[in-house]
């Protein structure tokens, strides 16, 4: 999909330069975004190098595994297929709560090795569970508390208050994931069926780890 | 009650900064080595998203040259502005759930554009910064597993995405807009 936005976007951008004369702009325009485009990542560099410092610092000091014990309450009543002490508990847990720092780089393998163990108890390998999608959901929504990039990139273009954008960016995290929640559940209870017990399937698995999330945070 | 959010706005970085060393010392942990450690994977993310900013910078940039974004805008901004979106962030909810580099282009050239505290550059850094790039995450969480069918996840999804991008109007307008 990204492939034919981007082709549409320069196709009917040459297009429309044609139609309208100005050729010359769209070809200045090329060069001129991508000099912005470098000089914008050269600007991030500032503010990624330290915040992820200190994230780093918050980590070791088990900050993570702190915010993890807060959340559990909560997070159970999302997942209540999910036992109690069933390994993928953790690393949902460790998952929402980098997440909520605005980890993206641990995030996203505990995410996945949650995901792991959700898929041992899957009576399907291809279909997603439930709990599946419950964790899909929550991370798509993704609460962070601080938009460290966005900040960082009204900051390089001389912005006076660079970081006020973190209130309506946390109210807005919050009616999302909100949202998601709700329409998460809704189609829980409307495909609710008895609960099939399979035994689970031990199967082994590559770990996979993908790029770093580019999180607009 | 908007006093109190601008203050948490203003307060949360500092306190963060001081809190977490403080913390992570207590606890033994050498605060600068770590510090240092993880200041390392920072340059590399930044140095990272150089090729994705630059192709999607410069299409962006051309097709706002080209006038078809005007064209584009022209078109839906009747609608929006009644209920208080400007027509200008719209895209953006196109881009948003598709491509994490592709929205983060077309903020950044809005903040360019409109400037950096102007009210469009405000509701679309919190779009951008409020939620994840759906179907990345969708990719590469049920890629990782071999999950072929997501059932119901790609239209949650979605419609967080959907709500979010009111959500973000609404907190702007009522953070900034009445002032």
């Amino acid at each position: 999909m990204v492939n034919w936005i981007w082709l549409g976007m320069i196709v009917v951008s040459v297009m429309f330069g044609a139609a309208n004369g100005k050729m010359e702009k769209v070809a200045e325009a090329a060069f001129g975004g991508a000099q912005t485009g470098v000089t914008v990542c050269l600007g991030l560099i500032s503010i990624l190098v330290f915040w992820m410092g200190l994230m780093r610092i918050a980590e070791e000091a088990g900050l993570v595994r702190k915010l993890s014990r807060l959340l559990a309450p909560i997070v159970r009543k999302l997942f209540p297929d999910v036992p109690k002490d069933h390994p993928a508990m953790g690393y949902i847990l460790s998952n929402m709560s980098a997440n909520l720092l605005g980890l993206g780089n641990a995030a996203t393998p505990m995410g996945i090795k949650a995901m792991q163990e959700l898929q041992k108890l899957n009576p399907n390998e291809t279909v997603a569970t439930p709990a599946m999608c419950t964790l899909l959901a929550l991370n798509t929504a993704s609460i962070t508390l601080v938009p460290t990039t966005m900040i960082a990139i009204r900051m390089n273009f001389g912005s006076v208050h660079p970081a006020d954008i973190v209130a309506p960016t946390l109210l807005a995290t919050l009616v999302s994931t909100g949202a998601a929640i709700l329409a998460d559940r809704w189609y829980r209870s409307r495909d609710r069926k008895p609960p099939k017990t399979a035994p689970p399937i031990e199967t082994p698995r590559l770990a996979q780890t993908p790029p770093a999330s580019l999180k607009g945070g | 009650m908007i006093s109190l959010i601008q203050i948490i706005s203003t307060w949360t970085i500092p306190v963060l900064i001081a809190f977490i060393p403080l913390y992570a010392s207590l606890r033994k942990v050498p605060v600068y080595e770590t510090f240092i450690d993880g200041a390392k994977d920072g340059f590399q993310t930044a140095i990272g998203i150089i090729p994705h900013l630059v192709g999607m910078m410069t299409a962006i940039s051309m097709f706002r040259a080209s006038g078809a974004m005007d064209a584009m805008i022209g078109l839906i901004r009747p609608l929006l502005e009644r209920i208080g979106v400007p027509g200008e962030v719209l895209p953006l909810a196109l881009l948003r759930p598709i491509t994490g580099a592709g929205s983060m282009a077309f903020v950044t050239d809005l903040i360019k554009v409109h400037g950096p505290d102007s009210f469009i550059a405000r509701i679309a850094a919190s779009i951008q910064g409020s939620t994840d790039t759906t179907l990345y995450v969708l990719t590469v969480y049920f890629g990782a597993i071999g999950i072929r069918n997501s059932r119901y996840a790609l239209k949650v999804g979605l419609f967080s995405d959907f709500i979010g991008f009111f959500a973000s109007v609404a907190a702007c307008w009522l953070l900034f807009g009445l002032v």
